[in-house]
């Protein structure tokens, strides 16, 4: 197997397998978030019966784990590769090691295990059993069977499989600091990307409005109840400003004006959202699509 | 005779949960064969990453057949009550047989029930058991099926007498198949006995028996680490977590790189083993750390390893490079500078930050200090840092190393040693394995700490329940206990607790609660914790109930004079003694509705017996009192011991209850007169046998 010598190359070889399996090839969310998980192709599909499969790149923004360019494998913005399977194959664990062979990890040479690590969020109101990937004691992959989604329990139950992209092709590639990894053959990460670690940590640790990022977060919280409201309720909108007032939060708390009493108190509010947009959602049309079994 | 093998193939088992699911599976199984009369010679259960399995040997074919007689209503009984004999034993009137009975004619039933095949019961009770066996965490997977497991379940073989059980369980059949080891085997197995399963999983590179796996990587690492000069750093805790993580263990050795050889060897432990489960290694001739480590892999790689140390080794060096980052780093910040920041952490809604609560253990450890003779100044320094180590970068991250890095810091801040020392010994004893601090400066820290926690969270009324403790104030008593009891320390706990409540503004009913409350955890605790050495819990209830005795150093020496006087002949006929005494007691005083109180009038003392006993109770009653005062219980039990003979000669001479009321009421006297010098030793009611 020849292995994903490049950054680009992993993607691309990720996306060729989960299209071979079937899975829908969609594109990242044009919203700010924490993780792929929040992208509606898992939150809001995850929920109700019809089938789902479905796997993409999602950038994902973490605005506390910003390290302005010099930390060796935090950024306060990566990607993952994000694959939800639903109902989750009773092979998806094989599925998943042929992935993992497809970019160049024999499992004959290496040490692969799947070793618990329950995955919750409460800001989405989510939970599900699974495991942490390791690769020669690297974790490379977390794998969740989904159980609950905004506080909805999940009939059929979903696989969801999340690749740390970076850390991955670090392994791959046999790279230590990040910014070393090679984009393609002529870039390397950091050419593409360190520029933006250095201002954006500045912009999320010291130079983010906070007055504007407590309006932005009301704001994001009143449009998404009102979409909620009356006869004509609009899930997917709502889940937008969902999004919104997440990113917001994270935003707020990075700037380190969060005590740790209302941090409990904000989360419980995108909480909130999230619950009634999953909610909605499965009241509208593809939510409550019931596909003919047999 | 037959024998099961049943076999719950499925995803990754949580290694923490391998072992209680191994022992839930057989105690159910042994539960459910038993109801159904069902003997076997023996069972064993085992667990894996994948797998459960149950071997029973030595079932029979069959339960035996049945044959009983069952009594049933009179014939002439209300019909309903007929109707439900005949429901009861599920046979009709015509069947039933009548027999007279002194009482009348009753119906008779006569039960035969044809033993059931075992491979018929077993079919309907494993599906039973499985569907009640307590994972701490379970979950949903096929759709359809509301059956939860820890993981997706994959197959089931369940084998009797080499047939398959036929059953379903979460949407599987049972049959008998099996898998090998994920990687190092191929395709289905077939078993219908134990004895081929061990071998057959063996072959395809699974070690059943989780003992095994453990024993495999314990000499692995021991050989591997005696090949480099070096031994192993043993992590019992360790040992069973990768025995549950890997089918086909595979010790490994790697090396640290030198430049993180400077760094404390607590935190390349933490680092090694909290985040990548390796063991550590030491130089055997000078106990130091190793640059070596041993990890155990899941897998004979076919380049022999090379890849897989090599990136174990680069995992290792990444999680390094953070723990050193944090070390050099926190020493920038002195930890004295760092004590303001505890005033920003929360420590619970109802007791305020860490800094108050900092504040409180600080004035506490202080007093502790000048009772026991320990250096107030350092035992309050020592208080006022001992926290501050949670504000470090390392802490936070290894939550585990709190107080060995607040003692590496105070030391490179250039505290004194004792201050240092009782920063990182604070927190002990940690658990009921673990040592008790027996510096002075540590002890006041270490105690002031955990009783700052118990008599707040009491005061708030967070106190532990039956089912939970969440602030864990058992385990801190329970230090605090230890502490004290293997300290010899003599303190007040009413004292202590009045220093810790002293600024408080609450009422002084809320005080005394809490005081008491306090006291009263306190005793339960000792109850559990002297039940271990085998001092009697009734004879604690009997010193303590006394009221007033909260030295528990004192309590203890009192508890156990009295429980080596009570196994002497002299403790045992006075205790026989005192029940009778204080048996008639009760029932006098209940009939004549007073109390006696020991008045005696000596002239009214007609019987040498009479004046014997009385003479023996002024004497103890004069010699027990500065005998406890002196805290000498040997010499008290001594004292005691003396009244032996008068009180056996009263009873045996004597009629308490005389015809004379006025001698009847003067021998009750007497009696309470027994009853009252005995208790300043013990409430001897509270004594059981």
């Amino acid at each position: 197997m020849p292995k994903a010598k490049t950054f680009q190359d992993l993607i691309l070889t990720l996306q060729n397998y989960w299209a071979k399996q079937g899975c829908l090839i969609l594109q990242p969310y044009d919203n700010e978030m924490g993780a792929g998980t929040f992208h509606p192709a898992t939150t809001l599909r995850a929920l109700g019966p019809r089938p789902w499969n479905a796997a993409y790149v999602q950038p994902s923004r973490r605005p506390t784990d910003g390290r302005y360019g010099e930390n060796p494998n935090r950024l306060q913005h990566y990607y993952q590769y994000q694959v939800i399977l639903k109902p989750a194959p009773e092979n998806v664990q094989e599925l998943y090691l042929g992935s993992i062979r497809e970019i160049g990890l024999d499992p004959m040479l290496h040490d692969i295990r799947f070793v618990e690590d329950d995955w919750e969020s409460p800001t989405l109101g989510a939970a599900g059993l699974g495991w942490e990937v390791w690769c020669d004691g690297m974790e490379i992959t977390q794998f969740t069977y989904f159980q609950q989604v905004g506080g909805i329990e999940c009939d059929p139950v979903s696989a969801e499989i999340t690749y740390g992209l970076e850390r991955l092709a670090m392994y791959v590639q046999n790279v230590e600091f990040v910014y070393d990894l090679a984009f393609n053959e002529q870039f390397r990460y950091g050419e593409v990307f360190h520029q933006s670690e250095v201002e954006f940590s500045t912009y999320n640790f010291e130079r983010a409005d906070t007055e504007i990022l407590f309006q932005h977060f009301k704001d994001a919280e009143k449009q998404c109840q009102a979409l909620l409201g009356g006869n004509r309720k609009l899930a997917l909108p709502a889940y937008d400003q969902c999004i919104k007032a997440s990113h917001a939060f994270n935003m707020l708390q990075a700037r380190g004006v969060i005590s740790v009493t209302e941090r409990a108190a904000y989360i419980g509010r995108v909480r909130a959202l999230a619950q009634a947009c999953c909610q909605a959602w499965l009241d509208s049309p593809q939510g409550a699509y019931t596909p003919r079994y047999g | 005779m037959p024998e099961l093998l049943l076999e719950l193939f499925s995803e990754e088992i949580p290694a923490r949960m391998q072992a209680g699911a191994a022992r839930d599976l057989e105690r159910l199984m042994v539960g459910a064969l038993s109801d159904r009369g069902l003997l076997f010679e023996g069972i064993k259960a085992f667990s894996g990453p994948r797998r459960l399995t149950l071997a029973i040997a030595g079932l029979p074919a069959k339960q035996k057949d049945v044959r009983e007689e069952l009594k049933g209503p009179k014939v002439d009984a209300p019909a309903a009550a007929i109707e439900g004999f005949l429901k009861k034993t599920g046979l009709t009137r015509e069947q039933l047989k009548v027999e007279s009975t002194p009482k009348g004619d009753v119906y008779m039933a006569l039960i035969e029930r044809e033993g059931r095949e075992t491979a018929a019961v077993l079919a309907e009770i494993i599906p039973e058991i499985l569907a009640k066996l307590p994972w701490p965490k379970s979950m949903r997977w096929k759709p359809g099926v509301a059956t939860r497991w820890v993981r997706p379940l994959h197959s089931i073989l369940a084998s009797f007498d080499g047939e398959t059980v036929p059953f379903s369980f979460a949407g599987v059949s049972s049959g008998r198949h099996t898998r090998g080891h994920r990687f190092l085997s191929e395709g289905k197995i077939e078993v219908r006995r134990f004895e081929d399963y061990e071998a057959a999983l063996k072959k395809a590179h699974v070690i059943l028996d989780a003992e095994e796996r453990a024993a495999i990587i314990f000499e692995g690492v021991k050989s591997a680490a005696f090949v480099h000069g070096l031994e192993l750093i043993p992590d019992e805790g360790l040992l069973a977590e990768v025995s549950g993580l890997a089918e086909w263990p595979v010790v490994y050795v790697g090396s640290i790189e030198d430049q993180f050889m400077d760094v404390p060897p607590e935190i390349l432990q933490s680092s090694m083993r909290t985040h990548q489960k390796y063991f550590a290694l030491r130089d055997p001739k000078t106990g130091k750390m190793a640059n070596k480590f041993a990890l155990v892999a899941n897998m004979i790689a076919q380049d022999g390893g090379k890849e897989i140390v090599a990136g174990n080794e680069r995992v290792l060096r990444a999680r390094l490079s953070d723990a050193k980052f944090f070390w050099d780093e926190d020493r920038k910040i002195k930890l004295a500078d760092r004590v303001k920041a505890l005033e920003g952490i929360v420590f619970h809604a109802k007791l305020g930050t860490q800094a108050e609560r900092v504040a409180r253990i600080e004035k506490l450890a202080g007093e502790i200090a000048g009772k026991i003779g320990a250096d107030v100044a350092k035992a309050q320094r020592a208080a006022h840092l001992a926290k501050a180590d949670l504000t470090t970068g390392m802490v936070g991250e290894f939550p585990e190393l709190q107080g060995v890095m607040g003692r590496y810091y105070a030391l490179h801040d250039k505290e004194d040693a004792a201050i240092a020392d009782a920063i990182r010994d604070h927190y002990k004893p940690v658990g009921p394995s673990d040592e008790v601090p027996t510096d002075k400066v540590a002890i006041a820290v270490a105690l002031a700490d955990k009783l700052v926690s118990v008599i707040k969270f009491i005061d708030v009324d967070e106190r532990p329940t039956g089912s939970g403790d969440p602030f864990a104030l058992r385990r801190a008593i329970l230090g605090v206990i230890r502490i004290i009891l293997s300290n010899g320390l003599r303190l007040s706990f009413f004292g202590l607790t009045k220093i810790v409540l002293g600024a408080e503004k609450n009422s002084s009913i809320h005080r005394a609660a809490t005081e008491i409350g306090v006291l009263d955890f306190t005793m339960d605790r000792l109850k559990v914790a002297l039940k271990e050495k085998g001092t009697r819990h009734d004879l604690i209830d009997a010193v303590f109930s006394l009221g007033n005795e909260d030295d528990l150093v004192r309590l203890v020496a009192r508890v156990e004079a009295l429980q080596a006087f009570l196994k002497s002949d002299d403790g045992a006929n006075l205790l026989a003694g005192y029940k009778r005494a204080a048996n008639i007691l009760k029932a006098e005083e209940k009939r004549d509705n007073r109390t006696y109180i020991s008045e005696v009038d000596e002239k009214l003392l007609p019987d040498a017996a009479d004046k014997a006993l009385h003479a023996a109770l002024a004497k103890a009653i004069g010699a027990i009192g500065p005998a406890l005062d002196k805290e000498d219980f040997a010499g008290a039990m001594r004292e005691m011991a003396a009244l032996r003979g008068p009180v056996d000669g009263f009873f045996e001479a004597v009629k308490v209850n005389a015809d004379d009321p006025k001698l009847r009421e003067n021998r009750l006297h007497l009696l309470a007169g027994l009853r009252a010098a005995l208790h300043r030793v013990a409430d001897f009611s509270k004594i059981e046998g």
